[in-house]
């Protein structure tokens, strides 16, 4: 794979500011997407990097919750990284940076205002692709027993005993 | 232990269907003496088996066979392919239910004569009323262990119920508890108390829960009477040259086609198998389907007026801690057309985890608006509005010859538009639901889209007269003699109420009736 970083403005410093105003998720390199902070990185096998980097800021637009980090979004989208989705998502996200130039912007990734992707997202919100990647987030990202927490919600409680000892009854401002 | 019975014993009695009305009716049956061989399509699970984790426990209990939706109900939009939320397994839906265990208010038995006629709707009198159902409802509420009734304690309220009962009395609601449950608040019946798990839903880990996966199946199992046969799908219900029926023909677990004859069948597949298999067997003799004369097989499929309402509080309330529906308001269930509706509805705690919230607090919903509800997932409360519907004629199940299931059998299309009086009712629930959360500080509330059904009734309703119904009041089709249905279907109209306990009751009622046939030599 050419390094498609330096054509389209995927330098590391251009993707550290990217993902300053955009999110937290950028392109490393060839077959590489990872966080700002270098907490996490994720090998791409099928797709493009900066497809997956696009997806997951997709992902991240869908269901915005500021606290929740980008390697939650990656992981309910890591999924489309195969063989049999690559056509659908590579396709699903050249239309998607084929909108933003219709509104004026260089790609999507590089939009920086919210409100402005979700206008593209808007636009496109009828798709079979646009549904395809919302509907799997339902469960790919909010069903991550590890993002649970970051609601407050605890899961599983039978094997503790449930919770008549342990605040089924708690609440003290009413 | 459980009696095998050959295929070709013909004195058997047949049931289709082992939740609320097949597995109470195996039961009973069984009790009475009567050989019963109940066919399940789904496997067994026990409270072992549970999980407390939503998607999969969903995905280990829910009916999931393919169906299809028409009509302007938003569940054929978001879920096209899940107009229900049933289960599939031993016990049926009764694994799942939330064990709230409400009796008909007297007036609604006979809706057509005191609601008038209301145009759209097929609303007609039950053939029975109050009176002759409270016998059995009181046998009911004693096999379920139904909170508060009985001399049975109340369960405690949990966070999620004292938000919605502080809320309640603020407005000056003054018939609010937490519910007659047909969960243990205290050890009966050889099962422990509520524990506050939560996950009511995914089947009561500790049993506390009535289900009649563990009483009643294994009860009449041990008679020696009563054998069930597990992912046996029923087919076709066969009938000979005089129009009585003979046997079933059902798909086993290894998927072979078996053939069981039978002295008579009852069907309690629930509101969408049992009107699809009277449809599927339709033959030379009866091309409409069996027991189908009149045309009502499939249709005044009610579902209930329902909806949620969530709110958002500056503190806390951790809903999901505890018994998933908590208590109720009954102040809006009377019947009282000034409110710009005929009938009423029931307002009753609900909690979802995170994972069902984010599928259902608004389906197809994203963006801020969204996600920023889920950001105060912990500091929610909710509550679920059940409330009676009109039946309507166009409302019906049909086969969908176009849509075939893994044995090749056309599916049931579920036909739903909503009636003018459910939308005013839902209208003004949604408004109470959110002044009850308002009056306690509530920042934000959230107007929930009915779920997929988990409340299916009517689609085989019982009748006076046979050309307004499929069954008679004992639930006796009205055009062949040894077939009954047995759940749900057989509602005339669906009352205000959680219709399980009425279920169970006329499944135990229905239980005397046939054996005292059968004594009699009448069947």
């Amino acid at each position: 794979m050419k390094d498609i970083s330096q054509q389209r403005g995927l330098t590391r410093r251009d993707l550290l500011s990217r993902g300053m105003a955009a999110g937290a998720s950028f392109v490393v390199g060839a077959g590489f997407v990872a966080s700002t902070d270098a907490a996490w990185a994720l090998e791409t096998k099928a797709l493009r990097p900066e497809t997956m980097a696009t997806l997951i800021q997709m992902a991240r637009d869908i269901y915005p919750h500021d606290h929740v980090g980008d390697e939650y979004y990656a992981i309910a989208v890591k999924g489309y990284d195969s063989a049999e989705a690559a056509e659908t998502v590579e396709a699903g996200i050249a239309a998607l940076n084929a909108a933003a130039r219709g509104k004026g912007h260089a790609d999507y990734l590089s939009t920086g205002w919210e409100r402005d992707r979700v206008d593209i997202l808007r636009g496109m919100e009828d798709s079979a692709f646009f549904q395809q990647v919302r509907g799997g987030l339902v469960t790919g990202l909010y069903n991550q027993k590890a993002v649970w927490p970051l609601f407050g919600y605890e899961g599983e409680s039978y094997s503790k005993g449930g919770y008549i000892d342990r605040g089924f009854d708690d609440i003290t401002w009413l | 232990m459980a009696a095998p019975f050959d295929l070709t014993d013909d004195s058997v009695i047949v049931v289709i269907g082992t939740g609320a009305g097949g597995g109470v009716l195996s039961n009973e049956l069984a009790q009475r003496g009567v050989s019963v061989v109940a066919l399940e399509a789904g496997g067994r699970y026990l409270p072992e088996d549970y999980v407390n984790d939503e998607w999969e426990s969903f995905g280990q209990l829910a009916w999931l066979d393919p169906r299809t939706t028409s009509g302007d109900w938003r569940v054929a939009r978001d879920f096209s392919g899940l107009p229900a939320w049933i289960v599939k397994a031993v016990g049926g839906t009764t694994t799942h239910w939330a064990g709230a265990s409400l009796r008909f208010q007297d007036h609604e038995w006979k809706a057509a004569s005191n609601y008038g006629p209301v145009q759209g709707a097929s609303l007609l009198d039950w053939p029975i009323d109050g009176a002759e159902m409270a016998p059995w409802y009181d046998k009911a509420e004693k096999k379920l262990g139904v909170t508060q009734t009985n001399g049975m304690p109340a369960l405690p309220g949990c966070n999620n119920y004292k938000v919605f009962e502080a809320g309640a009395k603020k407005l000056g609601y003054k018939d609010v508890h937490t519910g007659r449950m047909a969960i243990n608040a205290q050890e009966y019946d050889g099962r422990m108390a509520c524990q506050q798990t939560g996950f009511c839903f995914q089947g009561c880990k500790w049993g506390a829960k009535w289900s009649a996966a563990y009483t009643d199946i294994p009860r009449g199992e041990a008679t020696g009477n009563l054998e069930v046969r597990e992912k046996a799908h029923v087919a076709r219900i066969l009938h000979d040259d005089s129009g009585k029926v003979t046997g079933v023909e059902y798909f086993d677990a290894d998927g072979n086609l078996q053939m069981q004859r039978a002295r008579a069948v009852c069907v309690a597949g629930n509101s969408f198998e049992s009107p699809r298999l009277l449809l599927n067997s339709a033959s030379s003799m009866f091309p409409d389907g069996l027991a189908n004369s009149s045309g009502q097989v499939g249709r005044n499929y009610m579902r209930h007026m329902t909806g949620s309402v969530y709110g958002v509080f500056e503190e806390p309330v951790r809903m999901w801690r505890g018994t998933t529906m908590a208590g109720i308001i009954q102040d809006e269930a009377r019947h009282d057309p000034s409110r710009g509706f005929v009938g009423g509805y029931e307002l009753e705690t609900l909690a979802l985890g995170l994972p069902f919230m984010a599928a259902f607090l608004d389906p197809g919903g994203w963006g801020r608006e969204f996600t920023t509800a889920l950001d105060a997932y912990e500091n929610m409360a909710g509550m679920w509005i059940v409330g009676e519907d009109m039946p309507q004629e166009t409302n019906r199940v049909t086969l969908n010859h176009a849509v075939k299931d893994q044995y090749g059998l056309p599916v049931a299309n579920v036909h739903f538009d909503d009636h003018p009086n459910d939308i005013a009712m839902r209208n003004h629930a949604y408004e109470r639901g959110a002044a009850v959360y308002d009056a306690v500080g509530a920042t934000r509330t959230f107007p929930t889209p009915p779920y997929p059904s988990t409340h299916n009734l009517g689609t085989n309703r019982m009748s006076e007269n046979p050309r307004d119904g499929v069954v008679n009041k004992w639930g006796q089709t009205h055009d062949i003699a040894n077939l009954f249905v047995s759940d749900g279907s057989q509602f005339t109209t669906g009352a205000a109420e959680n219709p399980t306990l009425t279920i169970v009751a006329l499944a135990m009622r229905q239980a005397d009736h046939i054996a005292g046939e059968l004594s009699r030599g009448n069947l």
